[in-house]
């Protein structure tokens, strides 16, 4: 089939054709900004945190009239009362392992800070690395579900206790391989010395676990999400977090017994319905703002791509009883009824083309934009192949029930008056 | 003529209903998803105190050493207790408060209540005239009040309602953190959103219960709440002891009524800074900012990346709508050729067809506005019933309503503007020969 004749009628169009087409460029623009949006937010809540996320939660305590944490004697006093409520939830029926921890990954409190292969670093000292730290005692690895790659995890000995603003020195830490991998690239971490925070005094990496990622979920900690320090100290403090792990299938029952187990130790402290939650609930708070984002954003998709394929109906079904007699004079004069298809098909696929090409330089446009605005990534050319070739098949499944009602049309319609 | 028109615009459309149909729902679904998105934006950077925020200012000095843990020319968001002390003291301001976030517990006398903690606000007296908090019960306490450490206490109608079932509470007893403060005073519903004075403790849906003198709550070590940023040998974090003057962490307001005195406030802002580096506290150069409410907000981001992205999402799903619309009415009108040829052959001018093809698109329109507004409504039901901190605040006020319509229509008659345009060129002649 000759396009010539095609592109002449398509030119007594014009301003349908340009809408057709422009409508089609913007959907595709940005349709395939918004997926490649959801797709990096799925991306991002589906990538594992290193936890064993079953059978795993957190209690968040804070004692009324607790001593004061500024003082060596209240710090030990403190530390009396957190051991007594680490021993009667290691007695807890049904709990397999229990850690004290300033923080987990995806609960967005966390304590940051740098390690570095000198000591004595200058604050802003661009030799070191950020890191989250994670305060906790040798059940950690079993309680967090982590897999330890090299060396070996804490035992009771490496377990310290501190109040929760001095900054005493850590002799024994434990890193994550990201972490190893970024200060020994030759991969001899365990056994090295670090220093964190600046400090002079030398802490000794003595075991590597393969992943765990920071507590921050917010932009700020992207470039150290996998740069985590486990640190074998209990922090002292009028509040303290305390991760369970508990036996298959009985987290709700040890779930539902802490609270008045705690109460029954000590009854002068503050639990509240936020006090103990289980990890599935941590992860779904943290990631609850993607998630919504995401479907939003598939929603929106959705009804775009079916208002323009509606459109494309629509118009060209407009087209075809325009040009009614026309096409009874091409059936009249020999044409078949493939060739009427085939005529509307191509007709479509030129101006779906012309569409998608214009698409894609929108959809190019529209990300680099919202790389400037939004803190996001380029957008990878498999997105856009896949959507110029959508876009295509959209055209094309649209017009078909119009082309077959204009390729229906009889012969004998060419004798008669429009 | 119009009703005229009018008749005709329901007749044409009722000839097609498929495509009316089509031409509605695109509109109703465009303006319903950008209004909903649109109300969000609205309301997340609505004004927390109109009529006061414009002569609000939120001052920022820089104390910081040079070991550049801070990136960027900003000074820090927030103020050492040295300075903000430093800055009160000048009372350069008709009105001035230093305030910092806490959480305290409270331990009701009554044996049926647990000991329970809330949020609370630490800071000094001009908080309650400045930000015009209005009050149930009883007042704030005296400026004199704030340096005698007197153990007062303003909560609000929250806290009134579950420690005294709402009654009258001024001159009664609450203990905070083991300490016995004196109420003198009950917020009536005060919720200012953002939480624009600290937006280090969230920027929506939060709310202090307890409001302390400050200087009482730093003697008795109250916990600190909210960020502190620190340089040199400072150690910040949370907790019973404050951080050094290496550290930030208290939010200064000043109230100021006129240009003149804005400038005057940044002047002093100015020598207060270089006179701190004559006495060897500053490193830098004077680096100040007074900015308002507005301005500060803005600074701040408050409102959510995704927020913003959502709608704009959202508009460029309306302007495929209209770009549909367009596309649909365009075909239509043209279609009526012949029918429009009569028209004018009969004497119709070019101005009455255009009027009349504008009237049908602007039913088009107002159809699909009132069923964009009903979608709009569905979709902040739906945002209302997402977790999220501003979900409660999704409410369509009658500004964004008559957005809406306005929208609606406006849109709607842009869309037909060019279709009747077109259909308007054609030649009455042609028209009747050609059948």
């Amino acid at each position: 089939m000759k396009l010539h004749p095609m592109i002449a009628a398509l030119r007594r169009h014009k301003a349908g054709v340009v809408l057709i087409a422009l409508q089609i460029a913007l959907t595709l623009a940005i349709v395939c900004n918004a997926i490649f949006i959801i797709g990096s937010r799925i991306e991002r809540v589906n990538r594992p945190t290193g936890l064993d996320e079953s059978n795993l939660f957190l209690v968040t305590q804070q004692w009324v009239g607790a001593p004061s944490a500024d003082t060596a004697d209240g710090v030990e006093k403190l530390d009396v009362m957190q051991r007594e409520d680490l021993a009667a939830l290691r007695n807890l029926p049904g709990v397999e392992a229990v850690a004290p921890t300033n923080s987990l990954p995806l609960l967005n409190s966390s304590w940051t800070g740098s390690v570095s292969l000198k000591p004595d670093t200058r604050p802003g000292d661009k030799s070191g690395t950020r890191t989250a730290y994670y305060f906790t005692d040798e059940q950690a690895l079993s309680t967090m579900g982590l897999k330890l790659v090299a060396g070996r995890a804490f035992n009771a000995g490496d377990v310290r206790h501190q109040g929760f603003r001095d900054n005493p020195p850590r002799p024994a830490l434990i890193v994550t391989k990201a972490l190893a991998d970024k200060l020994f690239p030759k991969g001899n971490a365990v056994g090295s010395v670090i220093y964190s925070d600046g400090s002079g005094a030398p802490s000794t990496i003595i075991g590597v676990v393969e992943r765990l990622q920071i507590p921050a979920t917010g932009s700020w900690g992207n470039n150290f999400t996998w740069y985590s320090t486990l640190v074998p100290t209990r922090l002292d403090a009028n509040f303290t977090r305390y991760a369970v792990r508990t036996k298959p299938g009985q987290l709700d029952a040890v779930m539902r017994a802490v609270t008045p187990m705690l109460y029954k130790v000590d009854p002068m402290r503050v639990l509240d319905d936020d006090s103990v939650k289980s990890f599935a609930d941590i992860r779904a708070k943290a990631y609850r703002a993607d998630v919504g984002m995401a479907i939003l954003m598939g929603v929106i998709c959705l009804i775009l791509i079916a208002v323009t394929a509606a459109g494309i109906v629509g118009l060209t079904s407009f087209w075809v009883g325009q040009r009614h007699r026309q096409i009874g004079v091409r059936r009249a004069l020999g044409a078949r009824k493939l060739d009427i298809l085939h005529y509307f098909q191509l007709e479509n696929l030129l101006i779906a083309g012309v569409g998608a090409v214009l698409g894609v330089l929108l959809a190019i446009g529209l990300n680099l934009w919202l790389i400037t605005r939004y803190e996001m990534s380029h957008l990878p050319v498999l997105y856009v192949l896949v959507g110029t070739v959508a876009v295509l098949v959209l055209g094309q499944a649209a017009v078909f029930v119009p082309a077959r009602r204009a390729s229906n049309v009889s012969p004998v319609s060419a004798t008669r008056a429009a | 003529m119009f009703a005229y028109y009018l008749d005709l615009a329901l007749r044409s459309l009722k000839r097609n209903k498929a495509l009316t149909a089509l031409m509605v729902l695109a509109i109703a679904l465009g303006i319903g998803a950008s209004m909903t998105t649109l109300t969000v934006l609205h309301v997340l950077s609505g004004d927390p105190l109109p009529g006061r925020s414009g002569t609000l200012y939120y001052p920022q000095i820089d104390p910081r050493d040079n070991s550049g843990l801070f990136p960027g020319k900003e000074p820090p968001e927030q103020l050492t207790l040295t300075d903000g002390q430093n800055l009160l003291r000048a009372g350069r301001a008709d009105h001035q408060a230093l305030m910092t976030g806490g959480s305290v517990p409270i331990q009701p006398d009554s044996s049926s209540l647990d000991p329970f903690y809330v949020e609370a606000r630490y800071t000094t007296a001009d908080f309650f005239p400045m930000f015009g908090t209005p009050f149930l019960y009883g007042q704030g306490w005296a400026a004199a009040d704030d340096e005698a450490r007197v153990r007062d206490v303003v909560i609000n109608s929250e806290l009134n309602q579950r420690l005294f079932a709402g009654a009258d509470s001024v001159g009664r007893t609450l203990r905070v953190a083991n300490t016995a403060f004196r109420i003198v005073g009950v917020l009536d519903n005060w919720e200012p959103s953002p939480h624009f004075y600290d937006l280090n403790t969230g920027s929506y849906g939060y709310t202090e219960q307890v409001f302390l003198p400050l200087q009482t709550a730093l003697g008795l070590h109250m916990d600190h709440n909210g960020s502190s940023d620190c340089w040199g040998n400072g150690a910040g974090g949370i907790g019973g002891t404050y951080p050094s003057e290496e550290c930030v962490w208290l939010q200064f307001w000043v109230r100021l009524d006129s240009p003149a005195q804005v400038a005057a406030y940044r002047e002093f802002l100015v020598r207060y800074s270089q006179q701190q580096k004559s006495l060897g506290r500053f490193v830098k150069a004077p680096n100040v900012r007074l900015r308002d409410v507005r301005q500060w907000l803005a600074y701040e981001r408050v409102v959510p990346n995704d927020v913003r992205l959502q709608t704009g999402l959202a508009f460029g799903f309306l302007l495929v709508c209209l770009v549909n619309t367009v596309g649909l009415m365009l075909a239509k009108f043209l279609r009526r050729a012949s029918e429009l040829g009569i028209r004018r052959a009969l004497g119709a001018s070019k101005r009455a067809l255009f009027t009349q093809l504008l009237v049908e698109s602007g039913v088009v329109g107002l159809v699909g506005g009132a069923g964009g507004l009903l979608l709009a409504l569905l979709g902040l039901w739906l945002v209302r019933h997402r977790p999220s901190d501003y979900a409660p605040l999704a409410h369509l006020d009658p500004t964004m309503l008559l957005v809406t319509f306005l929208l609606a229509v406006g849109a709607s008659l842009l869309a037909g503007l060019l279709p009747a345009w077109r259909a308007c060129q054609i030649t009455p002649a042609l028209q009747l020969k050609s059948n």
